[in-house]
């Protein structure tokens, strides 16, 4: 259980994605120019990143790692798949938010209706195929740890774009040099709030 | 040709577009992870243009957005492998990044905005350039990054020892992701004012 909650705490705020890694940057800065949108794109990010870590941990796990194969028969352990990761990711995180799309809607208008607009934004979003490949790098030993990161890495970014959602809309009011406007002092803001992110590492 | 020439600065994906961000940053701490990179996703991206401009009569427009992730993805993994095969050691650096060439933007923006409506040759260059204008940042970055950073290019030492010996200190600052970002801000910066002078 410690090492569930280790992990949770680490991804959230030492490997935070966007401070860390700079992943869904794109996504990030287009978003930001409220905090209402922000806060709903961080939860769907949140919400496809718990369904499709711990899914492509299980598809890494027992069909592409060398010797998954074993379970089909002896003679399979020596077929390593792992090249075959990349496409079998994007593949699995393209349909998994197409049908948790499908399901939302049936199950909930109302979460539809918050959450529906960003969905698609989702599944080209660097943030969710980087945390897959990273827990592939991570070698984590059973799905629970996958799914505590995926947790942690989601909330890490929801907190990370809320409260760069946050400070943007402070900046209207402020005097900011005529060509730095918009993108440029959002990058440098981005960059701020990574070295604050950074006091974390004693942790 | 000034059309293709676009990318390099005017239209730079990554300083005027904001796209393709989240790979860039990552790895440019030092510049040959940066030019192995930039080098991988102009292959990707010219590539990825031909093919989907060759077919993009016959995709059907409803799938259009898988069949592209198909054919980028197919691309990034011959791309992986070939890194791993050649220059293993900046394939352990740029780790997981290589992969995420698939969800860059720059690409899939290209492919939707260009290669569906436009002849292969032109879209092959398209992609090129595009590729290349993404590069000039990541090498820029790279370049200030490594030089006050690690005091070096390409891993060899230029700042000479005297400087070490006379209280010269390379700024570990540089070293940390957030600078890249710092940095990346001041060139949209140098870009915009550039653009508010010519009018």
């Amino acid at each position: 259980m410690r090492e569930l909650t280790d992990i949770f705490v680490r991804s959230v705020f030492i490997d935070n994605m966007v401070f860390a890694y700079f992943l869904g940057m794109c996504s990030y800065l287009a978003v930001s120019k409220n905090v209402k949108t922000a806060f709903g794109l961080g939860i769907a990010v949140c919400f496809v990143l718990a369904v499709t870590v711990p899914v492509n941990y299980l598809i890494d796990k027992y069909l592409l790692q060398e010797g998954a194969l074993a379970w089909l028969s002896p003679e399979m352990a020596n077929v390593d798949l792992s090249y075959l990761s990349l496409i079998l990711f994007i593949a699995i995180i393209a349909g998994i938010v197409q049908l948790l799309e499908m399901v939302i809607e049936k199950l909930s208008p109302v979460l539809y209706q918050a959450l529906g607009i960003f969905l698609p934004l989702i599944a080209v979003n660097c943030a969710i195929l980087g945390a897959s490949l990273f827990m592939q790098e991570k070698h984590f030993p059973t799905v629970a740890h996958s799914f505590s990161y995926a947790m942690g890495s989601g909330v890490g970014w929801l907190l990370a774009i809320v409260a760069f959602a946050a400070i943007r809309e402070r900046l209207k009011y402020s005097n900011i040099p005529q060509p730095l406007q918009e993108k440029g002092i959002a990058y440098i803001i981005t960059g701020l709030l990574g070295i604050g992110f950074m006091a974390f590492l004693g942790i | 040709m000034r059309k293709y020439l676009g990318p390099l600065s005017k239209d730079n994906p990554i300083l005027v577009q904001i796209l393709g961000v989240c790979s860039a940053l990552a790895v440019t701490a030092q510049l040959k992870p940066a030019v192995v990179m930039t080098l991988s996703v102009m292959v990707v991206c010219a590539v990825a243009n031909l093919v989907i401009s060759l077919i993009r009569n016959t995709i059907p427009p409803r799938i259009r957005i898988i069949v592209q992730l198909l054919v980028v993805s197919t691309l990034v993994i011959v791309v992986d492998q070939v890194l791993q095969a050649v220059v293993y050691d900046v394939s352990k650096m740029l780790s997981v990044f290589v992969g995420l060439i698939i969800t860059n933007c720059i690409i899939m923006g290209r492919l939707e905005a260009f290669a569906l409506s436009h002849k292969p040759i032109p879209s092959f260059i398209d992609g090129l350039m595009n590729g290349a204008g993404y590069g000039l940042v990541l090498v820029i970055v790279a370049f200030f990054r490594e030089l006050l950073g690690s005091g070096t290019l390409w891993n060899y030492p230029v700042i000479p020892s005297a400087f070490y010996e006379a209280g010269y200190m390379n700024n570990g600052l540089m070293i940390l992701p957030p600078m890249a970002l710092i940095l990346v801000g001041t060139l949209v910066w140098i870009q915009n004012s550039k653009k508010i002078n010519a009018k």
